[in-house]
């Protein structure tokens, strides 16, 4: 974990509001993992986490949602511009221990670290990812099936992505992605029986694990997200009712 | 030049890790050597295990934020066992934050507390965010009398108490507590506060309130400090706010002989370490030969 100012090589609209942001910098992540990202001095008080998107030799990129004042300062970064970034943090997977057929479910800007996750991934990897209207992040995606569905119909299935997930044929599931769509994918994947890992979203202040107001309830506590999650094993999170 | 003596300690700079926002240190520890700092104030610890609260548990405002953690800690015995040691390898004072929910439960922790390392203990009277139908000892100097006696009986090591900025009068609730023998006083803990959903139509926390720190408390925190050392001899350790050196010097001419630094550990995790650097600065730009020289200049 480090706390540095990187450069940005580019920040660039794939979407209706939806960014890719490189910056340069030489790094080791897992997938799942994530950074606090600060473009500017005092307002928003708090940084903001992003989940690992993509990675090369230099650099290492994002995908974000344009959403409320900090999103909007990111998307006005331009090349050479500078942003300080705190980490890799967060438990993220050892992926060496995955084998087997595994699907990724992902749901709008959630399906962002997933991305990270197929690229990673040795094994079968299926992909289903839901949208509300367009298709984002998908380029260059590694996968053997890919499964899109649109809220609006645009692209795909015309619904949502759970109404077209088994869950059956898989021997993990990885999902990340609205709560109602997570809930859902636990559910599916309880009756199953199949293993299941989901990244938990929450808002965080030191990103590190010192501060405690980013937990999450789980079957052994309250976790902090951004220390013993983001990734959590399916049974182990509560969901409230 | 940054020393500071108090209590029998040697504080090597007047920066000091606040409660709650840092952790028993290991993480930002990970991030820079936290040996660097004056001292380190633990988690808010309570006799017991506590879980904290469940739902949301931050909230941004405007140069702030809001908490409501709940005093979520291990328990002292396994801060004693677990957290501790690794602690007394920094090369800094540590501090224990002790909370609770009776005067009971005060003592019996500050028992444990008293017979380990800790170097100092700071008594927690004021935490908005624990509710319990128990008292909030720290808004009537009465109440928090009777905490502060009972706990003083059973502490030998030196006894701070961190009052809250809801005392019905601060500079009466500090004379209180050092009547009842507290060897200094830490203030302010967080502001009770709230926020609102306007589309949910309900308060943004269970509780309903939660705790306001950050930027946005500076000015009155530090007018708090100011009437405070104008009415006791003890040292203070001044709170809230602050986010760099200017402001730290602000509470350290208003009368602060430490500050502690919370919620700017979150703006930059460097924050600690760059006051240190910048009270440094201050001091040799301004030809100040010690920082004791400037303690409560105002
Ligand atoms: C581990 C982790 C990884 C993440 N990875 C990504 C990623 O890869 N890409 C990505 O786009 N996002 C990601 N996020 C989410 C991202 O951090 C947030 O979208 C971002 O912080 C929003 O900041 P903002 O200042 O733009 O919006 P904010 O101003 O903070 O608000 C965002 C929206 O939420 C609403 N809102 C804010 N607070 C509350 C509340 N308490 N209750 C209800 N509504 C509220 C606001 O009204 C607004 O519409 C991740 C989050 C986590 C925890
Ligand atoms: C997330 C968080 C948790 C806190 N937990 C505690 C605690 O356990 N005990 C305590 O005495 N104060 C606690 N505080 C209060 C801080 O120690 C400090 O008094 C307050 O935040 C004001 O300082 P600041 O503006 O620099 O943050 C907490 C503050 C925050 C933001
Ligand atoms: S954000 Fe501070 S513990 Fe997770």
């Amino acid at each position: 974990m480090q706390y540095s100012s990187l450069k940005v090589l580019e920040n660039r609209e794939v979407a209706k509001n939806i960014f890719k942001l490189k910056l340069e910098g030489k790094y080791n992540v897992k997938p799942g993992q994530f950074f606090m990202l600060r473009s500017w001095e005092d307002e928003p008080t708090l940084s903001r986490p992003f989940s690992i998107y993509d990675k090369g030799e230099n650099y290492i990129s994002f995908l974000y949602e344009v959403k409320g004042k900090g999103t909007e300062k990111l998307a006005k970064l331009k090349c050479q511009d500078t942003v300080k970034v705190l980490g890799p943090l967060g438990n993220g997977m050892d992926i060496s221990r995955i084998k087997g057929k595994v699907a990724l479910v992902g749901g709008g800007i959630g399906i962002a670290p997933l991305f990270y996750f197929a690229k990673k991934i040795e094994a079968h990897v299926d992909i289903y990812f839901g949208f509300r209207d367009e298709v984002y992040g998908i380029e260059n995606l590694k996968c053997k099936n890919l499964y899109i569905s649109t809220e609006s119909g645009k692209v795909g299935y015309k619904g949502y992505i759970t109404d077209i997930f088994n869950p059956f044929d898989y021997n993990l599931v990885i999902t990340c992605g609205p709560l109602a769509m997570m809930k859902k994918v636990k559910d599916v994947c309880k009756k199953t029986a199949t293993p299941l890992y989901l990244l938990m979203e929450s808002k965080m202040a030191c990103g590190i694990g010192a501060c405690l107001v980013c937990t999450c309830k789980t079957k052994d506590g309250m976790k902090r997200v951004c220390k013993d999650g983001p990734v959590f094993k399916g049974e182990e999170v509560v969901f409230d009712a | 030049m940054l020393n500071i003596s108090l209590w029998g300690k040697t504080f090597k700079n007047p920066v000091v890790a606040a409660s709650g926002t840092f952790g028993f240190s290991r993480e930002y520890n990970e991030i820079y050597d936290v040996s660097i700092l004056g001292g380190i104030v633990t988690k808010g610890l309570t006799l017991n295990k506590r879980e904290g609260n469940e739902g949301i548990r931050c909230f941004e405002t405007s140069s702030g934020m809001l908490n409501s953690v709940g005093l979520q800690n291990p328990g002292i015995d396994y801060f004693i066992e677990n957290e501790l040691p690794f602690m007394k390898t920094l090369n800094t004072i540590i501090i224990a934050n002790l909370g609770g929910g009776s005067i009971e439960e005060y003592v019996q922790g500050a028992e444990k507390l008293d017979k380990s390392d800790v170097d100092i203990i700071e008594l927690n009277i004021s935490c908005p965010n624990v509710k319990e139908g128990g008292v909030n000892f720290g808004i009537k100097s009465n109440i928090a009398r009777e905490v502060v006696k009972e706990v003083r009986r059973v502490v030998k090591k030196p006894l701070v108490v961190k009052l809250s900025p809801d005392a019905e009068d601060i500079v009466d609730m500090a004379v209180t507590c050092v009547e009842e023998g507290a060897d200094g006083v830490s203030l302010v803990n967080t502001f009770k506060a709230m926020a609102i959903d306007i589309y949910k139509k309900r308060p943004v926390f269970k509780n309903v309130f939660a705790g306001l720190s950050g930027p946005a408390i500076k000015p009155i925190a530090l007018r708090m400090v100011y009437e405070v050392s104008k009415a006791v001899n003890v040292p203070i350790m001044g709170i809230g706010g602050i986010k760099d050196y200017k402001d730290a010097i602000e509470f350290i001419m208003a009368g602060a002989s430490l500050v502690q630094v919370g919620t700017a550990n979150f703006i930059n995790p460097f924050a600690c370490r760059d006051i240190i650097n910048g009270i440094e600065n201050f001091l040799k730009e301004e030809g100040i030969n010690s920082i004791n020289e400037i303690i409560g200049v105002i």
